[in-house]
Parts: C-alpha cells; structure tokens; sequence
C-alpha cells in the first residue's frame, strides 16, 4: 500500500498539466455531501455515535468482502496521525483545514485511493465528503466519476434524504444535491491587464463563489482562482454542471486568451521581463517565501504557456506549486524545519528540480 | 533589510505588483486590506458561505417568536441554537424546523424549495415516485411557459397516467 512519504515526492494525478484547455484550467473538482440515515449529524453525534458512523463508513469504503472501491485505498485515521501528515493532506487538496483541525478525541479519517483523484472525508461536518479531482477541465468525467462511487456507496449505506429537501447535509447550505463544483483557474494574463474583475462579475452573475488556492478564506495566491457553486437545491446535478462547462469557464477562459495575445501584442518586452526576472530569481535565490515562490511560479507558468521560455516544462512547474509548501516541504526533507530553514530548503529544492544546482 | 510598507498606510505590504500602464511602469506596494480594495487581491474574508446564513438567519429570524421555540423531537436542537451556527443536529431537523427553515432556503438557494436531481436507489419506491412527480411538474410548468403546447400536452398525460397507477 502507498504511504505518505511516498505520495510527497509527487503531485497527484490532478496537478499533472495534461488535462483539456491545461494551460489556463488547473483542475476540475466535485464533491458531494452525504450522512447516514438514521444517525445524528456529526456536531451533535456522541463520540460513540461519531465511532459507530465511522466504522459504518470505513466498512462500506474498503469492503471487507471485496465490495470496495478500489484496490489499496489509502485509509488515514486523523485522530492519530502528526500535524504535519495533516497539513501535508490539505495542501493536496485531499482534506479541508477544518478536518484536519481537532485533537485525538475527534473520531475522523479520510480515504485515498491510490492515484489520489478520488477522497472520502469521514466525520467532516458532514459524515461523508466524496471527491473527485482531475487535471484540466473534465468536470463531466469527474461527475461520471464520483456519481459511481456514490453508487456504491449508496449500495450498502442507507443516506439521509428526503423527497423535497433530496440529500440532507448538516448545513443547509448544502443540501438538495450537495454537490459543490469547482474548477481552479490559473490567470495571470487577467491580473496583469488588472482585468481580474471581469472574472468576479462573471461568476457573481452566475451565482458562482471566487476563492483562492486553498478555498474558503485564502488569497489567489499564484494567480489561481476557485470558481464554484453555491446553489445546491433546485436545480439538478447536470444543470450545475453545464452553467460551468458552457457559460462560465469558456467565458473565462476567452477572456484570459484575449488577455495574454494583448500582453504578447502590446507590450512583449515586460512580459518576458516578467517571466525572466521570474526565471532569474527562482534559480539564483537562496531564501524564498511559498508566497515569492507561488507568483514566480506563476509567471513562468504563463511564459511556458505562451512559448515564451522553454527551460522547464509545465508538469514540473505545477509539481513545485505544491512542493514547495510548508508541509511538502518537511516531509520531503524528512524534518520539521522553522520557517527561516524552510525559506532556504525552498530555494534549494527549487533550484534542484529546475536543474540548475 | 526593512520590510517595505504598505503604499497607503504604515502596515507591512504583503502586495508586491508592476503594472505597465502606457508604457509606463507603476509599482504598488500594498497591505492585504489596501490590496483588496483596489481588487488586486480576494480578500482572506470572502465571507464564508456558513457565516452568511447565519447572518442572515438572525436578522430575518429574530421578530418570531413562535420559530425561537422549535425544538427538533429527535436531537433536541432549538432553533435559536440553530440560529447561532447555521448546522443543523440531524436528518429530522429538517421537518421540525420546515415552517421557520424553508422562507431562507428559498433565499439562500436562488428561490428554489425543492430538491430536483438524483434520488438514491435505496430512498423507497415511494419517494422516487413523488420526486418523479415534482420534476415532472416542474417540466411541465417550464413547457408551458415557453409555449411549448406539444410537449405540455405530452407531460400532462405522463402525469395523468402516474397519478392513476398510483390510485390502482
């Protein structure tokens, strides 16, 4: 079975920059909300009620008879393992920083299947998270995805639902669907023109939220953007997905298009002064923030994507957007480091994954 | 080396940006607040969707106090303490709570006050059938308003006819 440290060396199957329309759309994500029929939810459970539900779900996801989801899921038990395996699961995307908050009393644990695009919180706020990540946009594949998954689930687990509410989740923000759907957008073409806005109006005339990297409450640091839904009742799994993949993303997307051919057209020279100055500093310093890093990264990204540098190549670009945060980074090194020391190691693993150390 | 501040006021920037505008190259220097007010960053307080139904739900819940005494039977939760963290105790919340709950799910949702997509296999023959009969309406009422008579006239007979096995 994989393990942790061995996952760290890697970004997951969702961060491999092959996906469809790559250059600007990171990932596609969905995610459903689910609880046991018959339990409380999980803020009022017992803490045998939180056990019992665990046991229930842990049962049904790794099928002991063979009626799992897949071979040599990863299972991680959250009440016992160290702050930073946690730290190092939100950081890919795997678990929200809420699960992984809370002491050795909180019964709660996430599964992982091997190639990491599929994860089941357990004991979140609701008792079951599922989601499935991709690279690139394939939100259609990635609803195919996780609505088979759901399936077997529901083959074995009775959920909560009901005929006019639909699946009932804890908060009811949630609940009708309880799909929340997602896509990270990378847009520096966007940020540079100072255009950023035209992406807010979009979304809000949509009804769609715009986050950072890292979701509720982060900055869109790396100039990457979460566009997702926040209307859950009402309308079906299928219309969620289609006001994404037909208006929102592909208006976006010809927006930031528009935005790198008039940088290319009308002011080349600071472009590539940006993205080589990016280049400059990544491979020449020796103390670098995450957040240094992210937005050189961020350039490079574009510049690559533009054909505009052609010394490193876009999976190892987006392999440092992750490697080079904190948890990444002390797992890698396979020691808890303060920050200055993790602002050096940064450097260094920057400089040795673009070959230049 | 100093920690360069902020443009617009003494705190630290956290915002570093070259613009070329013209031309002409305008650095800016900015802290998180600055920056987020001039829109070159999402503040780290996008509102939480939570904390804006519970927002929310105290300053349109407050007046009744008929809806202050709901109580779930099942799990004992109280709709003030519903009020005061936008989580429900559990499944039956939802019909204890129906009457004070569905005015702002209507708002929170876009208006919509009933679920429309998949219905799990195990939910019971019978609320797949009521499921079945309120998107069947709701196509209904959506051809009709298009004008779409052909398919309304289709749609009515397909309600019709489940109605009347449903009475068999």
């Amino acid at each position: 079975m994989i393990t942790l440290a061995q996952m760290t060396k890697h970004a997951g199957e969702w961060l491999r920059g092959s996906g469809p329309h790559g250059e600007i759309v990171i990932s596609s994500r969905v995610r459903l909300a689910r609880n046991l029929a018959g339990f409380p939810f999980v803020g009022r459970s017992t803490k045998r009620q939180r056990h019992e539900a665990l046991q229930r779900c842990r049962e049904e996801i790794l099928g002991g008879d063979g009626r799992g989801l897949s071979k040599d899921i990863l299972w991680v038990d959250l009440a016992q393992s160290t702050d930073l395996d946690r730290q190092l699961l939100v950081e890919r995307h795997l678990i929200s920083r809420q699960h992984a908050q809370g002491n050795s009393d909180y019964p709660r644990a996430v599964a992982i299947d091997p190639d990491e695009t599929w994860s089941i919180m357990v004991n979140e706020e609701d008792h079951m998270r599922v989601q499935v990540l991709r690279s690139g946009m394939q939100l259609t594949e990635a609803f195919e995805h996780i609505n088979q998954v759901d399936n077997s689930l529901e083959s074995g687990l009775d959920m909560a639902y009901s005929a006019r509410w639909g699946y009932l989740t804890a908060c009811p923000t949630n609940v009708g669907t309880g799909i929340r759907v997602s896509v990270m957008l990378h847009l520096p073409a966007l940020k540079l023109t100072g255009e950023i806005e035209k992406v807010r109006r979009a979304a809000r005339d949509m009804h769609l939220a715009v986050r950072g990297l890292f979701g509720e409450g982060s900055d869109a640091l790396g100039d990457l953007y979460q566009i997702s839904n926040q209307t859950t009742l009402g309308r079906s799994e299928q219309e969620i997905l289609a006001d994404f993949e037909h208006t929102v993303v592909p208006q976006i997307i010809s927006y930031e298009q528009q935005a790198r051919q008039a940088l290319i057209k009308q002011r080349s020279t600071q472009l590539d002064d940006k993205i080589w100055r990016a280049w400059g500093v990544l491979t020449h310093a020796r103390f670098m923030t995450a957040e240094e890093v992210l937005q050189h990264l961020s350039h490079i990204r574009l510049g690559v994507n533009l054909a505009r540098i052609n010394t490193v190549d876009i999976r190892t670009i987006n392999e440092l957007f992750l490697l080079t945060q904190p948890g990444h980074l002390q797992k890698l090194t396979n020691r808890e480091m303060d920050s200055p020391t993790r602002r050096e190691a940064r450097a260094n693993l920057i400089r040795t994954r673009l070959g230049v150390a | 080396m100093a920690k360069r501040r902020c443009d617009l006021c003494s705190k630290p920037a956290t915002h570093h940006s070259v613009e070329i505008i013209k031309g002409e190259k305008i650095e800016k220097h900015l802290c998180d607040e600055h920056a987020s007010e001039q829109g070159l960053a999402i503040k780290a307080v996008h509102t939480p969707i939570n904390e804006l139904l519970t927002n929310f739900v105290k300053l349109h819940s407050g007046s009744s106090t008929a809806q202050q005494d709901l109580v779930c039977d099942n799990c004992g939760l109280t709709f003030t303490e519903f009020r005061e963290h936008s989580i429900l105790g559990c499944p039956q919340c939802y019909p204890a709570f129906e009457e004070a709950l569905s005015p702002l799910l209507e708002r929170a949702q876009q208006g919509a006050t009933h679920h429309i997509g998949k219905i799990p296999d195990r939910a019971g023959a019978d609320e797949q059938r009521q499921q079945r009969m309120f998107q069947m309406r709701k196509r209904l009422d959506e051809a009709v308003a298009a004008e779409d008579y052909e398919l309304a006239a289709k749609l009515r007979d397909e309600i019709r006819n489940a109605e009347s096995e449903d009475e068999q």
